[in-house]
């Protein structure tokens, strides 16, 4: 009846997991109570969990992220303070404690703090940069989002019920084969990574068909926002990359549960094909991870420097190459597998031309900055932090792009603190940059900017202090993954890594207090107009937080940095004829399919055949109603739109508005004949 | 302008979007069937213990298989044409037709794994058995999607007629099946051929 379910699955093996389960279900049922304290089931189901409207698609999503990056940092302080301690002893975590914990980090920071992150910063943008209205599909949008949060709850139950894999984030066969791994571990991370896996699908198909179709008119390709840009671009990395992923977990899964001999060590099985396979997608989602925040970061550059973003062109250009690239490096994860020297050598040059284009945008952001009128807000700061760490990564991938060097570092922290190099200052800081500057636009008022500076510096110190022992330590030969250790030279440069997490730790924690502050003051840091920081781009166009309908009347745009052209020229604001506008309707479908597949992954991991039927059954069942039903849209009369919109503009008085005349072009630019020719 | 005609305009829109996208399904789909066909490829003289495929493979069998399917694109073909001489009746009659040979497909495909099952060539066999039946399964799987698609379709022309999102509809499965048609002559072709050789 429940299969291999049994109440043996609950955590009494070690009080460390019990204290972590509890900590779920007690932060669950806080929740639940709250919600129920505050009589808001029917509002949070109607307005947010059936919402198909891109902007509460995207703030649920961030939410998601910012909850499971809590729960990711708790997993890394645990393995900072395990080796701060275990010299030559088995520290407070048993060894099986101790994998669970760095796979579930793994997983969660990449698949569920990363992905939901950066996918939600592009549903509450994306859209409002290409002057649409909504996502190409809304319904789809709403999928997605329930997958990847369905995802993040497979990930989540593992703590309570059962064990998390111990087989790495990237799971390894033959490890994570049945023979090596026979628990619920690595189905549980399987089964959440083919959920979330097919939600991020959705998403990149969705935001290709958006970005291709949905912009407005006169927004040329070339005209728009970087962000808008690398979204298009790793779009399509993960149309392209996702699928090798759902191949790969669905192979190993096959192995796992039917006993099939893909990446056995026996019978035919191939292991050396799934690091192949999963590096196919790993390597490219390390791009899809990280250009966004490139985009971020060009954004927030261009308008806290009051300029024009410099090389345009070529930003493009690079973005584009970047993600063309990433497609051509994936061996480089395995120099050591032993393929021939000159197939090593090939995908290490390969390798190191990424960092041309890099480079590339690097020099970009700084002759933006050069000359410039910069403002250290929050988001700039993160900005400039990551402009600083991100090189010293990018010379540290280019030293692990030689394979030679490669064969000594390889599986060493020298790699741990080489990717993290990338990933935190690189896309990380990148969406809390992006958390900063589009917090208003989303809420309508500001984040508190001092202590969002308090909590750049706890990052970006704790990022040095965490991760700079690491290089030193793989350079002594220390290998990834220990949960304890026997060279007494070590230990001071653990502790001192443990000392970066917690100062991390206070970077979080800071965080946390700048969005409590910030919303108890939100009275007096409202944003007005819409456009709190003289932005560029017409995502500053709409109010704070948008309409449903984002544009009341479709934008026209005759170049780059659109809106900052409407400011200058007196367009912005004013009054226009309106017009019905078609709008999506919410729907159940969404959040109950999410339910479904996580009902349908769970029922998998445990091996509950008649569940995982139902529940598949109950799917199709669902797509099939949603398929047949021609009756999605309303229609938002013109009137109703008039009204919010009059609203809006007689809350904005002149002395809210930017002044533009600094920005006005002068001499021959400006169209006005030159004094002296006249 | 009333509601209607406004979410009418706004329903060609959004349809000629689905289209779009679902072209980039399809990529994604075939960036799936590209992986399964690298993995048998590095996996299919893999025989371990089991018995090889040119043993097990009988292209007189495949042939039949590959005739259904082929047959059954065209057929689908004559369901779109009927479709946009705005025949209804016709179009349902060959999507019938359509949905039998695709079944009659599938039919010969699980006779084909139960023979292959019988002769000790079962999934969990060797690596070439593993990944021939991913590789063919899937592509049955999608068969019998397609085939689920046909039947909803069907129920949806009758009900309601050949409007605008019902043809799109139909439309896209009509993508969807030669798609798969696609698919089956590079399984004929990588799988097949190079199998009993």
């Amino acid at each position: 009846m429940l299969g291999r379910l049994t109440i043996d699955a609950l955590p009494f093996y070690s009080w460390v997991a019990m204290g972590g389960a509890g900590v779920t279900v007690g932060g669950g049922i806080v929740v639940f109570l709250l919600i129920t304290y505050l009589r808001a089931w029917k509002v949070l189901w109607t307005d947010w969990l059936t919402s198909v409207d891109h902007k509460k698609i995207g703030i649920m999503y961030v939410v998601l992220a910012l909850v499971m990056l809590v729960r990711g940092f708790v997993d890394a302080i645990m393995m900072r303070a395990q080796q701060a301690v275990s010299l030559n002893s088995e520290g407070y975590l048993p060894p099986e404690h101790f994998e669970q914990i760095f796979s579930s980090h793994g997983t969660i920071m990449i698949f569920f703090v990363a992905m939901p992150f950066l996918t939600g910063l592009i549903n509450i943008i994306v859209p409002q940069q290409i002057g649409a209205r909504d996502v190409a599909f809304p319904f789809l949008n709403s999928v997605s989002l329930w997958m990847t949060a369905a995802g993040a709850g497979l990930v989540l139950v593992s703590l309570v019920v059962g064990k998390f894999s111990q087989a790495g984030w990237t799971g390894y066969p033959p490890y994570s084969g049945i023979e090596y791994s026979p628990g619920v571990g690595v189905d549980y991370w399987l089964w959440a990574l083919i959920v979330s896996g097919v939600g991020s699908t959705l998403s990149g198909i969705n935001f290709i068909v958006t970005i291709v179709k949905n912009r407005c008119p006169g927004m040329t390709f070339m005209r728009m926002p970087m962000f808008t840009w690398t979204t298009l671009c790793i779009s399509i990395l993960i149309a392209f990359a996702f699928p090798a992923l759902t191949v790969v977990a669905a192979q190993l899964t096959l192995d796992r549960t039917l006993g099939f001999h893909f990446f056995t060590n026996g019978d035919g099985g191939n292991m050396m094909m799934y690091a192949n396979l999963l590096w196919i997608w790993g390597h490219p989602e390390v791009y899809i991870l990280i250009l966004p925040a490139f985009g971020i970061f060009s954004e927030v550059v261009a308008t806290f420097s009051r300029k024009r973003l410099f090389g345009y062109t070529s930003l493009v250009y690079a973005t584009a190459c970047i993600a063309i690239l990433s497609f051509t490096v994936w061996l480089h994860h395995f120099f050591t597998m032993g393929s021939s020297a000159n197939v090593n050598a090939v995908f290490g040059i390969a390798t190191m031309i990424i960092a041309v284009p890099t480079g590339v945008k690097i020099f970009d952001w700084l002759f933006t900055m050069y000359k410039g009128r910069i403002e250290f807000h929050p988001s700039m700061v993160f900005t400039i932090g990551f402009m600083v760490t991100f090189v010293i990564g990018g010379v540290t991938g280019v030293l692990l792009a030689l394979p030679p060097a490669d064969y000594l570092m390889h599986n060493s922290t020298f790699l741990v603190a080489h990717f993290h190099n990338m990933l935190i200052p690189g896309a990380l800081f990148g969406y809390f940059a992006g958390l900063n500057y589009w917090f208003p636009k989303a809420f309508g008022f500001k984040l508190d900017a001092k202590w969002g500076i308090r909590s750049f510096w706890f990052w970006i110190i704790g990022f040095y202090l965490a991760f700079m022992p690491l290089y030193v330590l793989g350079f002594m030969g220390m290998s990834r993954r220990m949960e304890h250790y026997a060279d007494p030279n070590w230990q001071p440069y653990l502790i001192v890594a443990a000392l970066g997490a917690v100062c991390v730790l206070i970077g979080i924690a800071c965080i946390a207090i700048q969005l409590w502050v910030s919303a108890r003051q939100w009275g007096s840091s409202r944003d007005i107009t819409g456009d709190p920081w003289n932005g560029r781009t017409l995502e500053w166009a709409t109010s704070s937080p948008p309409a449903p309908y984002n544009f009341a009347v479709l934008p026209v745009v005759n170049g780059l940095d659109a809106f900052h052209e409407m400011k200058i020229l007196g367009e912005a604001y004013q009054p226009q004829q309106y017009e019905d506008i078609v709008m999506p309707k919410n729907t159940w479908i969404g959040p109950v399919l999410g339910g479904l597949a996580f009902v349908l992954g769970f029922a998998f991991v445990w091996y509950i055949w008649w569940l995982v039927a139902l529940s598949f059954v109950l799917s199709l069942i669902c797509v099939g109603i949603r398929a047949s039903d021609d009756n999605s849209e309303y229609v938002l009369p013109a009137a109703e739109v008039a009204k919010i919109e009059r609203e809006r503009l007689a809350q904005i008085t002149p002395a809210d508005l930017h002044d533009m005349r600094d920005f006005a072009p002068r001499g021959a630019a400006s169209g006005a004949p030159l004094p002296g020719t006249v | 302008m009333s509601d209607a005609t406004i979410l009418e305009e706004e329903e060609k829109v959004s349809l000629e979007a689905r289209e779009f996208g679902f072209w980039i399904y399809l990529m994604t789909d075939a960036i799936i069937f590209a992986l399964l066909f690298a993995t048998y490829v590095v996996l299919s003289r893999n025989f371990a213990s089991g018995p090889s495929s040119k043993e097990l493979f009988d292209l007189g069998h495949t042939a039949g298989e590959t005739a259904l399917l082929l047959i059954s694109s065209l057929t689908f073909g004559f369901a779109s044409i009927a479709q946009r001489a705005g025949h209804k009746m016709r179009e349902v009659q060959w999507l019938i037709v359509t949905l039998l040979l695709g079944l009659g497909f599938l039919a010969m495909e699980l006779i084909e794994f139960q023979g292959m099952i019988a002769a000790g060539a079962g999934p969990e066999v060797s690596g070439f058995s593993s990944a021939f039946f991913t590789l063919v399964g899937t592509h049955g799987l999608h068969v019998a999607f397609g085939c689920l698609g046909i039947i909803v379709m069907i129920g949806q022309i009758l009900v309601k007629g050949l409007t605008q999102p019902v043809r799109s509809r139909v439309f896209r499965l009509g993508l969807f099946w030669h798609f798969l048609d696609i698919v089956w002559i590079g399984i004929f072709s990588v799988v097949y051929l190079p199998g009993v050789m």
